[in-house]
């Protein structure tokens, strides 16, 4: 038996590792040592245009093949099945009585029986279809990436389609995948390591450019770990010492993809585990900004260290994510004003991701990190276009909140994201009884309001 | 038992929100469950819409019902060929009244009494309005629907003062009948 195994063993090990230095060369060659020096060979970018071309054919049969069997193909955004135009309370209730079989216009604004349907209708248009909770569910699409976790089709798809998609897998999870791992690996390892040894070093400028290359590059290479296809646009009005950079939150990647392009102070609490040991890592070669996780809740303390960071124009920006929270990256939630009130100038920037090659949000109630992680390295690519918007202070008479209204709208129409008004948190608490009270205010002044002018005349 | 007009791409679109809104993946649907449907805690009678969707005594909603109760909003036809035999669809003038009168009548014994109008003013006015204010719309509301001057509103009463088109918000195409939906969209999501 045994020497039955034994030159097959020899061949085996001979193989494998000429695969190992095969593979670890191509890696270094192609990605690592780009990513150390800033530069790209444009393989990235010939991939995602080659998706795109596979993706559109896919598509396009599924479409035949749903036109072939006569059925209605389930498509997001056209099969609306609320049609609707935004008009005021007053507007819609006067609407459902003004059809009514023996009206007068004069008492239009006496309470009509009818006018609970107008609660009823909207209450039930909510039930099917409301704003905010479908920007915490990630984005449907309206084609097919051959991923199945992002298509409805799918019992339309021919014999074609599924080798297709079967051979999409294989590339994704036997390639790609531990590809990915592999750089994530030496990525955040180099990190760590790096920064540690920098620590050792005397403060000073040689420090600091140090610590300036050796974040930028490993960054980089975690970029490369997820086949990120990033587009930097208006990159004059990058963000300065002394200011504080400001982004829509899709996911904890927006992290990697700001810091891969300049170097920021990060603002968190400090974590235990691998995270924890990441972040005291960093901070020993620059000064970021952790926090216990007691000191989070005291506002002043929070407020007091970040405007003492900024008021060192030796230190780097300050990057925040003010929504608090993760949203699926179609719209921008209220911004939380403490980063606002500090004084000091704001840098936003947009982020927004391409849909059609994977899904970057991050729905925590749904996967924990790890997950979400192999998720993403599992995907074909991760494409996204990053907006740096000029400068923007706070204006005299201007309170923090208003400026943080101001500068959320600036963000969302830059990256064609909606503006609403809804709190990030409010996916996790329950809605406070104001918007309830805004309600009855609009419906009580209707009703109400010309009683008070009946009685004075 | 009422006819329901859904095309099968609204269907599968209404059991997405279906299951998202059942989060225990349990196949129905409970009171808390309508909870994360943050705009229906905005609406002033957003508890009596969600007791709409369950049955007097059920404590549990599965999506059949679910639809029945949505189709309601469906616009009504204008020209309908009322036959003898087939049921009401469930967007006629006639189940709308029925469904707006049901979320008056809250203890469902066929009438609106003061009390409950009183009940639901005061949801859809809030704090905006003082106690005399509300009882003196109530009372008007009442002088003016009672025909038979029983001191509570019928659903007859009811009918002659509610209008002919109560607006429809939704659009929701071409006809398949309800059941064969549904039957083949569970058999393809479990595959």
């Amino acid at each position: 038996m045994e020497l039955f195994f034994n030159p097959f063993d020899n061949l085996l090990c001979i193989l494998l590792g000429i695969s190992f230095t095969v593979w670890f060369t191509l890696l270094l060659v192609f990605i690592i040592v780009p990513a150390i020096f800033g530069v790209s060979f444009g393989i990235r970018r010939l991939y995602m245009k080659t998706l795109l071309k596979i993706f559109e054919w896919a598509t396009l049969r599924i479409e035949r093949g749903a036109k072939e069997k006569n059925h209605h193909l389930y498509k997001p955004y056209s099969n609306a099945i609320i049609a609707k135009e935004p008009t005021s309370l007053e507007e819609e209730i006067k609407e459902i009585r003004r059809s009514g079989s023996n009206k007068d216009l004069d008492s239009a604004s006496e309470f009509e029986m009818s006018d609970i349907f107008y609660f009823a209708r909207r209450g039930v248009e909510s039930i099917m279809d409301d704003e905010v909770t479908k920007r915490f569910s990630a984005e449907e699409l309206e084609s097919w990436n051959l991923l199945t976790r992002s298509n409805y089709n799918f019992h339309y798809i021919s014999l074609r389609l599924t080798v297709l998609w079967g051979l999409g897998l294989l590339i994704r999870y036997g390639i790609l995948l531990p590809l990915r791992v592999t750089l994530a690996f030496t990525g955040v390892g180099l990190l760590v390591f790096l920064t540690s040894l920098i620590g050792l070093l005397p403060n000073g400028r040689m420090k600091n450019l140090l610590s300036e290359k050796v974040h930028l590059m490993c960054y980089r290479i975690c970029v490369r770990a997820l086949t990120a296809i990033i587009t930097y646009h208006d990159s004059e009005n990058k963000p300065k010492n002394g200011g504080i950079c400001v982004a829509n939150h899709t996911s904890p990647i927006d992290v990697i993809i700001l810091a891969s392009d300049g170097c920021y102070a990060m603002v968190g609490q400090i974590h235990g585990g691998l995270m924890g040991v990441i972040q005291r890592s960093m901070v020993k070669a620059c000064p970021h900004i952790w926090f216990e996780r007691s000191e989070v809740k005291d506002r002043h303390l929070v407020a007091k260290r970040l405007s003492d960071h900024v008021q060192d124009k030796s230190k780097l920006p300050i990057l925040i994510f003010p929504e608090g929270t993760c949203i699926n990256n179609t719209s921008v939630m209220m911004f939380k004003k403490g980063s606002f009130d500090i004084g000091a100038t704001v840098y936003p920037v947009a982020i927004k991701y391409d849909p059609r090659f994977g899904d970057a949000f991050w729905n925590s109630s749904k996967f924990g990190m790890v997950n979400y992680l192999l998720r993403m390295m599992s995907s074909w690519a991760i494409v996204c276009s990053v907006w740096y918007l000029p400068p923007m202070s706070r204006e005299g008479g201007e309170d923090a909140v208003q400026f943080a209204n101001r500068v959320k709208a600036a963000i969302a129409r830059k990256g064609g994201l909606v503006d609403l008004l809804w709190d990030g948190g409010l996916k996790r608490e329950k809605v406070k009884d104001t918007f309830k009270e805004e309600q009855q205010k609009l419906y009580s002044k209707m009703l109400v309001g010309t009683q008070e002018d009946r009685s004075r005349s | 038992m009422f006819l329901i007009s859904v095309s099968a791409a609204h269907l599968l679109r209404l059991y997405e929100r279906f299951q998202f809104l059942d989060k225990d993946n349990r196949g129905h649907l409970r009171p808390e469950d309508f909870e994360a449907v943050l705009e229906l805690s905005e609406n002033p009678i957003g508890d009596r819409i969600v007791e709409a969707f369950f049955k007097p005594g059920q404590e549990t909603v599965d999506f059949p019902s679910f639809v029945r109760v949505l189709a309601h909003f469906r616009p009504t036809e204008k020209n309908r060929n009322r036959d003898k035999g087939q049921p009401d669809p469930a967007n006629s003038r006639t189940r709308k009244l029925k469904f707006a009168f049901r979320l008056y009548d809250r203890d469902r014994d066929g009438k609106i009494s003061r009390a409950e109008l009183l009940q639901v003013l005061r949801e859809m006015l809030g704090m905006q309005v003082t106690e005399e204010q509300l009882q003196s719309i109530a009372e008007r509301a009442i002088q003016e629907a009672d025909l038979d001057k029983d001191g509570a509103i019928s659903f007859d009463e009811f009918r002659k003062v509610g209008p002919l088109e109560l607006g429809s918000a939704f659009i929701l195409l071409t006809v398949r009948h309800l059941n064969d939906e549904v039957s083949s969209l569970s058999y393809w999501r479990s595959g």
